[in-house]
This record gives C-alpha cells, structure tokens and sequence, in this order.
C-alpha cells in the first residue's frame, strides 16, 4: 500500500510532502514519545502522533518512516513543514483521534 | 576521517543536525542499512540529550574502516547517579521539554541496546562525555 492510498481511503489532509505521496507502507506506530519512536518504529511505518514541531520530521527522516499523520486536527508548524517538503516525507492530518484513526489504520492494512 | 559538529543547547529546532549528516555520509559508503539504523539511535539520542539536559557540546565522530566512534562531550551539569540515568523511564526533563514528547527516559536505554561499546563519564558541575563505538560490519547477525 502507498501512503496516497492511505490518504484517500482515510480521508486525510495533506499538509506537506507530496513528492513522498508514493512512498510505500508497510505498517504503522502510534506513540507522542520520541525515544518510543526513535528506539521501536520500523522503516516504512507511517507514524501517528499528536506532535506538531520539526524533531517530528527529523525522526521520521533519520527513521525512515513513509509518513506522519498528525491527529485531533492539529497542525504541523511551519519548520515542520519545511523540512517535510524539503525530503518528501508527507506530513498528513485528520481530526480523528489517535485511537480512532489507528483503528482504521490497522484495518486498512490488516 | 574525523568531523566534529557543535551541539546548542535549548536549540530544539537543529536537534538532529549531526544525526542526519552522518546517516547521509554512511549511506553513500553503502553501510548496511540496520547498522545505520543503529548509529542513528545512539547518535540522535545522545546529541538530543545535551541539547534538552545540557549546555553546549561537542561531537566527534572518528570514522575507521570497520568502525564508528562517536564522542559527545558537554559542559552542563553533569549527572549524579549513572546508573539510575540508565534505567528506562528516569528523567529530569523540564515539563516544557516533556510537552514535546521527549523525557520518556528512554535515551539512554536507547543507545545501551544500540550500541556495541558504550562508555558514560560524568562529573557533576562540569560535564558528561559519552563515547559510542559501533562495528560497521556487523550487519548479518
Ligand atoms: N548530557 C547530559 N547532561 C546532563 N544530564 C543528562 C545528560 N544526558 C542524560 N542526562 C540525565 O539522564 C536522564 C536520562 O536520560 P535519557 O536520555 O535516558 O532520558 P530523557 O532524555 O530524560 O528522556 P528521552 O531520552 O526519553 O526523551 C535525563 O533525564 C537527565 O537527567
Ligand atoms: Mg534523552
């Protein structure tokens, strides 16, 4: 599955990051603990969170996770957008909560 | 070859600076991808500590044919109690820096499991040195 296809059948916003649209998705990880996601997030995982600033992005580039979603209609600051088009890493939202938005994940990739 | 980098500390918008241009140095050497994963790890968490637990710092990297060795020294306040510094879930975080999702007390932890050598020297007052070697080719485990 791609991350564009996570968007479409999630209904996600896409705030930043489009070039990485194609990137592939192998799972997901749900956790607002950086070290959590630094030590346990596997490459190719798109990574639920509700934290918004640039280490966010600067994780999930040196991690090489497919791609951010952002819950509870939080946005992404404006260096995380940067960064997040500078590499292609697609930062994504929705107003879900995390919970409810893994849920359909989980699902989806089931 | 041997590159040093200056660590701020506070300055959470460059956290991760080293961290990125060592994986990219890496990558181009064609380093097995789990043993940059691990460089990685140990790398961004000790860099992230001086930058949310110390002042200013140095980092080191001394890059061998068969290893990598990364020493980051700070002059903030050291710590007290290794050990405890060591075990999952210690941290002295300030609630701002809790706020962003660091002070899990997972760092350490982190670069212990990540790490091939891990040696932490701290002297109350002065300073921490942390020396993180890893061997490059040990990819087929
Ligand atoms: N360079 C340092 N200078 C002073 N104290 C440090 C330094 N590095 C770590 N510590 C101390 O050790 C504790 C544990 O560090 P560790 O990296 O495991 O967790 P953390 O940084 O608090 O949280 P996390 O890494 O999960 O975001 C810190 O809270 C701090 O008290
Ligand atoms: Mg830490």
């Amino acid at each position: 599955m791609k991350v564009t296809d996570i968007v479409e059948k999630l209904g996600l916003n896409v705030f930043s990051g489009h070039e990485g649209l194609g990137r592939e998705v192998t799972g997901g990880y749900a956790s607002d603990l950086l070290s959590d996601v630094m030590g346990h997030a596997e490459a190719g995982t798109v990574w639920i969170t509700i934290q918004t600033h640039r280490n966010v992005t600067a994780i999930a580039s040196l991690r090489d996770i497919s791609a951010v979603i952002i819950t509870s209609g939080e946005k992404p600051g404006d260096d995380t957008i940067a960064q997040s088009n500078e590499e292609g890493i697609p930062v994504l939202g929705t107003e879900l909560r995390t919970f409810e938005l893994a849920g359909r994940l989980y699902s989806l990739l089931g | 070859m041997t590159f040093e980098y200056k660590v701020q500390g506070g300055d959470f918008t460059h956290a991760g600076y080293a961290s990125s241009q060592v994986k990219k140095m890496l990558k181009q050497l064609g380093v097995d991808s789990v043993v940059i994963k691990r460089v990685v790890v140990c790398l961004y968490e000790a860099e992230v500590n001086i930058v949310a637990h110390a002042r200013d710092g140095i980092i080191s990297i001394v890059l061998d044919t068969d290893t990598i060795l990364m020493k980051l020294t700070d002059n903030g306040p050291g710590i007290a109690n290794i050990e405890q510094a060591m075990q999952k879930g210690y941290s002295t975080a300030s609630p701002e820096v809790r706020e962003m999702g660091f002070g899990a007390g997972m760092g350490l932890p982190n670069i212990s499991a990540n790490a091939d050598r891990f040696l932490i020297t701290s002297e109350p007052g002065t300073g921490t040195a942390l020396e993180i070697t890893i061997n490059l080719n040990s990819a087929a485990v």
